[in-house]
């Protein structure tokens, strides 16, 4: 007779919805700091800016810096390097695209979009990681005079872009700026 | 149906085993799984490697609990302590080489194990379950040799790392979010040796739960066996004790014997020597190759050479090395043949013997570099890997003709069909038909 003997099927169906979705969140609130907690820690996220002193570095010498984990390529180009990378017509490139975080993401793959810009052309930052499989690539060797991956064999040129081989893209330009004529932040 | 066919049954006798019988039956399962329980008569050599898996699978846990009690998880002490395992631990270098070199021999057996099973049809209905249980344990082996490899961290162990946690990086989108969850970092470092240690000592634990899993389902469905045929009657069977028992006991003295061989005499032989040259992050060795057991994926990686429409031969190989695994899956649907055991599919006999053969190949063509004409021999052997459960299962079950099957496996056993001799090929005859 009352409102108590009878059974609102769809207030009941609700209900149980409501109480699996609540539920279904909850536990994935749970969850997620077991996942989170795989990420990048704060220590390893401190170490992903570092500087390096370049002044010891005379035209036509590199050194390799460490950041977050991988190598990182600073060479001091020569002149003829510099000339050889310029000559390359971009539609002989196997990938036209920059790769450089300093610039837009869909700059062509120009010998200056690649150094360190206007009046710093000499200069090259690189992550020295193939971007076929990761292996690193050895410095001034090769069929183009740039870097060659001995893993499986891709032949970069004197402007770190891809010419030859399994590697998909251009070697990676990291996000670097000048702090002074000398010194590199990178990250 | 085993209990239909059971071989007598267990009856508690002293006073401790009824109180046991009342309260946890743990003597009467043990009865009636590894004593009472009834094996097909006609089980040969192929089937003693599940009972060979357990024991590595014992062994492996055994030898990697108390070299973990020696072992630094942390870049700066990994490599000197494993040094310090082989040279000042007490008995330290046969428990390294017994761990070492018994991961590749559980890779041995379960490869014969999952030979075995793609032979007789093992993995046809009512038995698709147990055949993806199998799947599931080949799936964590291989997660848990991987990163096994990787805590010694020699220079195979960091570029070994590098490359197959590279895969991740070719999912579109979420790629690089994924191998950063998976390094803990932006490339291999001590947060990830950390972890890949943990759940190195962690799956093992998941594979034993799984396999009981896998025995579970293979006593309620029975075991296959050479004739493909089911138990009929208790006279195709016999108890499991002694003749499983007996027979699995002979195969692993056997296995052991060779396996013992390689630890103490060659122990490095199916190891890499840059793999005692500690971890550098900025020199990568002039040719990285895994483990010999996942050479055959690694050939399949590299034979994707090309763009295929929107994916790119980075993700193409990727997905093709994941595929060669997943297909495995599947494959009690791929195979529409009714008949069971390959003895009696002369056709599918003779596919089965190319693609063993052609998975040899594809771990040779693992072990060289990625040039000339290495990459089309490895196209050529991965389409055959895949065309072998794509397109030769499925067409074969509809086209073949199958020999003639006997009525029961004790009329194979006791007179052979098709004329052949009393004893052919493949001690099939159970002992006591040997008279």
């Amino acid at each position: 007779m009352s409102a108590h003997d009878t059974v609102d099927q769809n207030r009941r169906d609700f209900l149980y919805v409501a109480t699996g979705v609540a539920g279904a969140v909850g536990a994935a609130g749970v969850a997620w700091p077991f996942i989170d907690q795989l990420r990048p820690d704060a220590s390893t996220l401190a170490l992903a800016t570092i500087e390096v002193d370049v002044s010891s570095l005379e035209p036509g010498m590199s050194l390799t810096a460490k950041w977050r984990g991988k190598p990182v390529f600073i060479r001091n180009r020569t002149p003829q390097e510099i000339e050889e990378a310029k000559s390359v017509p971009l539609d002989e490139l196997k990938d036209p695209v920059a790769r450089n975080q300093n610039i837009n993401a869909d700059a062509p793959a120009t010998d200056a979009d690649r150094s360190a810009g206007e009046g710093k052309e000499n200069w090259i930052v690189m992550i020295g990681s193939c971007t076929h499989l990761g292996c690193v690539p050895l410095g001034q060797q090769g069929d183009f005079g740039g870097w060659f991956c001995p893993c499986h064999g891709s032949h970069y040129d004197t402007a770190g872009r891809i010419r030859k081989g399994p590697a998909p893209e251009n070697l990676a330009i990291p996000t670097y700026q000048f702090v002074s004529d000398t010194v590199i932040r990178i990250g | 149906m085993s209990a239909h066919h059971s071989h007598g049954s267990y009856t508690p006798k002293t006073g401790i085993e009824k109180w046991f019988d009342q309260r946890l039956p743990l003597p009467r399962l043990m009865y009636d799984s590894f004593v009472a329980y009834p094996v097909p008569r006609n089980l040969n050599y192929f089937y003693t490697f599940g009972g060979i898996l357990s024991i590595m699978l014992v062994a492996q846990i055994l030898t990697g609990v108390v070299l973990a009690m020696h072992y630094a998880a942390d870049t700066r002490l990994a490599f000197d302590s494993v040094e310090k395992i082989m040279r000042d631990v007490n008995s330290g270098w046969l428990l390294r080489y017994l761990h070492s070199n018994g991961a590749s021999f559980f890779f041995i057996a379960v490869y014969v194990h999952m030979m075995r099973g793609l032979y007789y049809g093992s993995y046809k209905a009512p038995r698709e379950l147990l055949w993806i249980l199998g799947c599931i344990i080949y799936l964590l082996m291989m997660a848990t040799g991987f990163m096994g490899y990787v805590l010694p961290w020699g220079q195979m162990s960091f570029w070994g790392a590098t490359v197959i946690t590279g895969f991740f990086s070719a999912i579109p989108l979420v790629g690089t979010w994924i191998q950063e969850l998976l390094l803990g970092g932006f490339a291999v470092e001590n947060p990830t040796l950390n972890r890949f240690f943990a759940l190195h000592y962690l799956l093992p634990f998941m594979i034993a739960g799984v396999v009981v899993l896998h025995i579970w389902a293979l006593h309620v469905t029975g075991q296959t066996n050479p004739t493909g045929i089911e138990v009929k009657s208790k006279t195709d069977t016999v108890p499991f004790s002694p003749h499983a028992t007996m027979k699995d006991a002979f195969a692993m003295v056997v296995f052991l014997a060779i396996f013992a061989y390689f630890v103490f005499y060659i122990p490095n032989f199916l190891g890499h020597p840059d793999n005692y040259i500690v971890a550098d992050p900025l020199k990568t060795p002039a040719h990285i190759v895994p483990e010999w057991y996942y050479l055959p994926f690694y050939a399949i990686l590299r034979a994707i050479t090309f763009s295929i429409g929107p994916i790119d031969s980075k993700l193409g190989g990727v997905l093709a090395m994941f595929g060669s695994i997943a297909i495995l899956f599947f494959v009690p649907w791929l195979d529409t043949s009714k008949v069971r055991s390959a003895v009696y599919r002369p056709w599918y006999k003779l596919f089965f013997w190319i693609f063993v053969a052609n998975a040899v190949f594809l771990g040779w063509l693992g072990s060289k570099p990625a040039e000339g004409l290495y990459i089309p021999l490895m196209q050529v052997s991965t389409f055959y890997y895949f065309a072998f459960f794509l397109i030769i299962m499925p067409l074969l079950g509809l086209i073949e003709t199958p020999r003639k099957l006997p009525n029961s496996i004790t009329e194979a056993v006791l007179h052979k069909t098709g004329g052949a001799p009393a004893h052919p090929a493949g001690a099939t005859a159970a002992p006591e038909t040997k008279g």
